[in-house]
């Protein structure tokens, strides 16, 4: 199996965790990456949000480039994955025709609009690859409590974005089942973490994280999991004093390539604000095996 | 002052945004959903009813269009498929044609620098952009702390990553310029 890789702004930077995780994971499972030659930013929520030419056109140009390896994309950044999945459904009217025809010109070659971009929960959710999952855990993560928290970006405009239910998605449930992890119930799935207000109002995400960690914590998470880099990062950085206590937050890849002792594992929990490490200490002390 | 409802505004949202304003009924589940409608000065409903209404310097001044942060919780509980955040996209981009003041300064100031870095470079880049963005809003200590800490653990690079191709770029930003008026 192979994909064109792309990884996105946030993956070479603050949430470098979930591109090392994300490429060791794969690799593990046999899924080769091959990462989009000189691709540029999607435009995030700052293009859409002031210009809807430009929120088709720049997540649009990677399409073009993987069009060119002939491969479906793998995005595991929401809002990437977001941004190009409406770059695809907007080429074929009003502004994102236009964006479309502009870019057509500007790189000398057509659209064509033939490839599937794909978010990684929607590429390992799926029966065979949990199978693959499950044969590869050697350290199942029993006993651990998680919250998995799916934000905006991945369910919703539904008739662009959802794999699954965009209200009740159950894909990162079923990953960390796999990954031999409980999974607790609870209604903030889908809420919204304030996503790029971070820089703008960080008061509005606090209030928004508060909410989100103290739902985690009375529903008895011991971490919570994340298939986003704005989620992790808003979660992570901007929950102190939300709740009685600190809630560590992983994204689901990483928590697979712990439970699948994958060398590139191990140090990737330096990189976070709150340590997993305590919550992990309990499953490991059964083994008395290496931290994340 | 005319009672008649003018029907410019509406007609230019409804076409900037491409979507259905006129089926809004107002039964306000997107301000029910919306996660932040609690610190906007109009709420969702309000923002679409003053539009159907032809208000548009109460929607264009406002500060709501400005904190959307277009979870689309809104779109996925429209009983009419009306999305919301896109009326709000294409709220700000005529608010910024007609020369608005931003109704929140703050954010209009953090999309405008990150796409600076975008022009620039190809790509975001996280420092770039907090830098810029304090420039404009003149704030400079806010959340210094967490960008010492998120830098001691490897999460802000100092250098910027760029692409080759960044004149393809310059061109798509171009563009967009030139379309507006």
């Amino acid at each position: 199996m192979r994909y064109a890789y792309y990884p996105g702004c946030s993956l070479h930077s603050t949430a470098e965790e979930y591109d090392i995780s994300t490429r060791a994971v794969m690799k593990a499972l046999g899924v080769e990456l091959l990462e989009l030659e000189d691709w540029s930013c999607c435009g995030a929520t700052p293009a859409h949000s002031s210009d809807k030419f430009l929120g088709v056109a720049l997540p649009m140009r990677n399409l073009f480039i993987a069009e060119e390896t002939g491969l479906d994309v793998l995005a595991p950044c929401a809002a990437c994955y977001n941004s190009l999945r409406h770059a695809q459904a907007a080429a074929e009217e009003g502004e994102g025709q236009e964006a479309r025809r502009a870019l057509e010109q500007i790189l000398g070659r057509e659209y064509r609009g033939d490839v599937q971009v794909l978010h990684p929960l929607e590429l390992l959710g799926g029966d065979e690859m949990l199978e693959a999952v499950r044969q590869k855990v050697t350290r199942p993560l029993r006993g651990l409590k998680v919250a998995t928290y799916y934000g905006c970006l991945l369910g919703r405009p539904a008739r662009e974005v959802a794999f699954e239910d965009p209200e009740r998605p159950v894909s990162m449930d079923r990953l960390m089942e796999a990954a031999g992890a409980e999974v607790v119930r609870w209604s903030y799935k889908t809420d919204c973490c304030g996503g790029s207000l971070a820089v703008a109002r960080p008061d509005l995400v606090v209030e928004l994280v508060a909410g989100i960690v103290r739902a985690a914590l009375a529903a008895g998470a011991e971490a919570i999991v994340t298939a986003c880099p704005l989620c992790q990062s808003n979660l992570d950085t901007r929950q102190a004093g939300a709740g009685e206590r600190p809630v560590p937050v992983l994204y689901v890849t990483e928590a697979l390539a712990w439970a699948m002792e994958l060398p590139e594992a191990s140090g990737l929990g330096r990189r976070h604000l709150v340590d997993p490490a305590p919550a992990l200490a309990a499953v490991n002390s059964q083994r008395g095996m290496g931290e994340l | 002052m005319s009672t008649a409802v003018t029907l410019d505004f509406y007609r230019r949202v409804a076409g900037e945004s491409s979507e259905p304003i006129a089926r809004c009924y107002q039964c306000q589940k997107c301000s029910g959903g919306c996660p932040v409608s609690f610190a906007m000065d109009l709420r969702p409903h309000e923002v679409i009813r003053l539009v159907q209404l032809g208000r548009d310097e109460e929607v264009l001044k406002s500060q709501a269009i400005w904190i959307c942060i277009g979870c689309k919780t809104c779109q996925a509980r429209c009983p009419n498929d009306i999305d919301a955040s896109r009326v709000m996209d294409g709220l700000r981009a005529l608010a910024r044609e007609r020369g608005y003041r931003p109704g929140d300064e703050r954010v209009a100031a953090f999309h405008e620098a990150f796409l600076r870095t975008v022009q620039g470079l190809g790509r975001a880049y996280e420092l770039g952009t907090v830098a810029l963005f304090k420039a404009r809003t003149r704030d400079l200590f806010g959340d210094l702390t967490l960008g010492l800490e998120m830098f001691r653990r490897g999460k802000l690079k100092i250098r910027p990553s760029r692409i080759r191709r960044r004149a393809e770029i310059g061109r798509i930003f171009r563009l967009a310029k030139g379309k507006r008026p």
